[in-house]
């Protein structure tokens, strides 16, 4: 096929669409959907059919349209309206209105910071396709990086323009990823493998899952573009089993790409040869780590090795293996589209492009957001956020997961970028960014978080194993309000010791929430430890002898 | 291997699977996700047909059930609820949640009523963060509820089929 004819695909496709002067968007992201979108879907076709508009109308489902908080979402020609919360016994109402004034009743203004705030670039589609339609992605250049790559570039070429764009690994490490794709193509080997890490292990993230409900070509486009980068001709997608719809679409988006010609042999009638397959995770959170990972897809269990060799030398069967996450490889096809300048001119100096987060806690708009890099704190949470819920009192923000930190209120207006979040104890993360309010105890999340990881260990190496139990019972005992001054000393020397001795990235960051929140919230620790008192009125403290006065 | 169990629709997905890695032990979890997809659970028959027919000691297979949470070796009851335990679910209620469930259904997280009609299962995060706290009663997310509507719904799921 030539470039032509997929531009035909998507142009029929686009005809098709514009034949309308109306297109309902639904959202049928997972969010939408278990607030009963599809019903909204169902309902909003058949008054289109009944109230006789079925030649002016069209009605599709999308992928996330971001604001999960006020879902079911619709929208009417993209921007020309955006309703929010609508139930199925609306439809009637919103068909009828289609081409006189907007429902205010349901209206969410466009405009709201929200919206207005954010930059969209790895979510460029989101919301605007429908991700079970091919031509949807083609009308929307789709593809075309990709065609653009293997007929008029070396590999090297396009390398650079990641070297270039400063693209760093969204997955949490934010390794230089045009670095890394140097080392996978230099690296010597007959196969090489790509790796789409979609373990989506973080509790409180769903960063991953919503790209892969809303945009799967992007990311398949992503991995192929990669494999012609690095030599590699075969890819898979580590994809959680927990994300039964992600995986559906995704198959679905992997099977129209083969019959399209965009994976497979020869693709776009080029030497090049590129196949995706899927391998289920079965929830464990150290899969995310590479080595962890590669031992899952071979049919083992998931625990890391010491690196070096590292998966770019020594990967899946001893094969070059070059791994990148689902947000990753989302960004690819538009960096090599619009060019490797326009990116780096968004952000900060040292980390370039757009970060997407899962907006998520105590928080009035939660939901998806893609934002430039270098954006303050404050402007998520209050600006895209729109403050705390119910007029509380802000507390934290936990970034990284169980990973990260917490990071309190002097640092709002802090840049949100690698370094900066490294420097106040917590890190990038993949990107789950939960807000918490007065109600929240620290020492309690240290303690949530604590049970997580101890309970994650994959138990290969003593630190970690031995040592997140026993945290974690030091931090049981500190909010239960048995602990004295000196476990809370032992803490602090276990979280030194299993961090500079454990074998991965989950033990060695394990220790992160606690350090944070004995950093920013000691206050807390100690009126669990002296005052018997959880100031947050979260934990259950039993108090054995009341002083009597 | 009887002749029922080699006739049963379900062991032919089994095999299905393994086929398309050529029986090749990189196919185990792969075969574990089909097994417990056809299957609900994986059962002990089951493991030791995977096992010779990969050729993997029954012992590693055990290792690999065991290390992931999505297999399970018990049976589910006749009605799943999943509560989602992730940080943002947490910070917005689950432990209130969780003590409900237990009290009004006498069932502790990862066990199934005496009568088998709810199974209670925790999830480290089912992603749909947004609507916390979630729960997925038979397979349908429930988003933004408290302990008063959960006990309501579970109530209702596990009656609608008496």
């Amino acid at each position: 096929m030539t470039p032509e004819d997929f531009k035909k695909i998507g142009e029929t496709h686009r005809k098709k669409r514009d034949g309308f002067d109306y297109t309902i968007n639904v959202c049928t992201a997972a969010a939408c959907v278990s607030l009963q979108s599809d019903k909204v879907k169902d309902e909003l076709t058949r008054q289109v059919k009944e109230q006789d508009k079925k030649d002016v109308c069209r009605i599709s489902g999308t992928g996330c349209l971001g604001l999960c908080a006020s879902g079911p979402l619709v929208t009417i020609n993209n921007d020309q309206a955006l309703y929010g919360g609508v139930k199925p016994e609306d439809a009637a109402e919103i068909v009828k209105n289609i081409d006189k004034k907007p429902v205010k009743r349901l209206q969410i203004p466009a405009d709201m910071p929200f919206f207005a705030r954010q930059t969209k670039i790895a979510l460029e589609h989101c919301g605007k396709t429908d991700p079970e339609v091919i031509g949807d992605y083609l009308a929307l250049e789709g593809y075309e990086a990709l065609y653009n790559c293997l007929t008029t570039m070396e590999p090297v070429e396009v390398i650079d323009i990641m070297v270039k764009s400063g693209l760093r690994g969204r997955g949490g490490g934010g390794y230089p990823v045009g670095l890394k794709w140097s080392t996978v193509h230099k690296a010597v080997g007959a196969k090489k493998f790509v790796i789409c890490n979609a373990d989506e292990g973080d509790p409180g993230a769903f960063m991953d899952r919503s790209m892969l409900e809303s945009d799967p070509h992007s990311i398949i486009e992503g991995m192929a573009i990669a494999g012609y980068a690095v030599g590699a001709s075969h890819g898979y997608v580590y994809i959680r089993g927990e994300y039964p719809l992600a995986i559906k679409r995704l198959k679905a988006a992997i099977r129209q790409a083969e019959r399209q010609g965009f994976l497979g042999k020869n693709i776009c009638e080029t030497p090049f040869s590129f196949d995706v397959e899927i391998r289920l995770g079965a929830g464990a959170f150290v899969c995310g780590e590479e080595t962890a990972l590669i031992a899952s897809i071979e049919g083992r269990r998931g625990t890391p090795r010491p690196r070096p060799p590292y998966p770019a030398q020594y990967g899946i069967w001893g094969h070059p293996t070059l791994i990148n996450n689902v947000e990753t490889f989302a960004n690819i096809s538009p960096i090599v589209r619009k060019g490797a300048d326009y990116y780096a001119s968004i952000g900060t100096e040292r980390s370039k492009g757009t970060k997407v987060f899962a907006l998520a806690g105590s928080i009035n708009n939660t939901g998806l957001i893609e934002v430039p890099m270098g954006i303050t704190l404050r402007e998520i949470v209050y600006d895209i956020g729109g403050g705390i819920l119910g007029g509380k009192k802000f507390k934290a923000v936990q970034t990284g997961g169980p990973s990260g930190g917490c990071i309190p209120e002097e640092y709002l207006d802090m840049k949100v970028d690698y370094e900066s979040l490294a420097q106040v104890g917590s890190i990038m993360g993949s990107g789950g960014m939960i807000v918490m309010d007065e109600t929240s105890c620290m020492v309690d999340v240290a303690k949530y978080f604590m049970d997580f990881c101890q309970s994650e260990s994959c138990g290969k190496c003593a630190p970690c194993r031995v040592g997140t139990a026993q945290m974690y019972n030091l931090l049981n005992l500190i909010s239960q309000g048995k602990a004295t001054m000196h476990d809370m000393e032992l803490l602090e020397e276990l979280c030194d010791v299993v961090r500079n001795t454990s074998l991965c990235g989950l033990g060695q960051t394990a220790a992160n929430p606690v350090l944070s929140t004995i950093r920013f919230f000691r206050d807390e620790y100690l009126a669990h430890i002296n005052d018997k008192k959880c100031l947050a009125g979260v934990c259950v403290i039993e108090h054995k002898e009341e002083p009597v006065l | 291997m009887n002749d029922a169990a080699s006739k049963d629709k379900r062991r032919k997905l089994v095999d299905a699977t393994m086929r398309r890695f050529g029986h090749s032990q990189y196919a185990l979890i792969e075969t574990l996700h089909t097994v417990q997809e056809a299957y609900g659970f994986l059962d002990d028959d089951n493991l030791k047909y995977v096992a010779e027919e990969l050729r993997v000691p029954l012992s590693k297979i055990f290792g690999v059930a065991t290390f992931y949470h999505f297999f399970t070796l018990k049976p589910q009851g006749e009605h799943t609820a999943v509560l989602c335990t992730g940080t943002a679910c947490y910070i917005r209620g689950v432990p209130g949640i969780l003590s409900a469930i237990k009290k009004n259904f006498s069932v502790d997280a990862g066990e199934t009523t005496e009568d088998n009609r709810l199974s209670l299962l925790t999830a480290r995060c089912i992603g749909s963060c947004g609507l916390a706290p979630a729960i997925v009663l038979d397979g349908e997310i429930a988003g933004q509820v408290t302990p008063e509507i959960v006990v309501d719904r579970i109530g209702r799921m596990i009656q609608n089929d008496t």
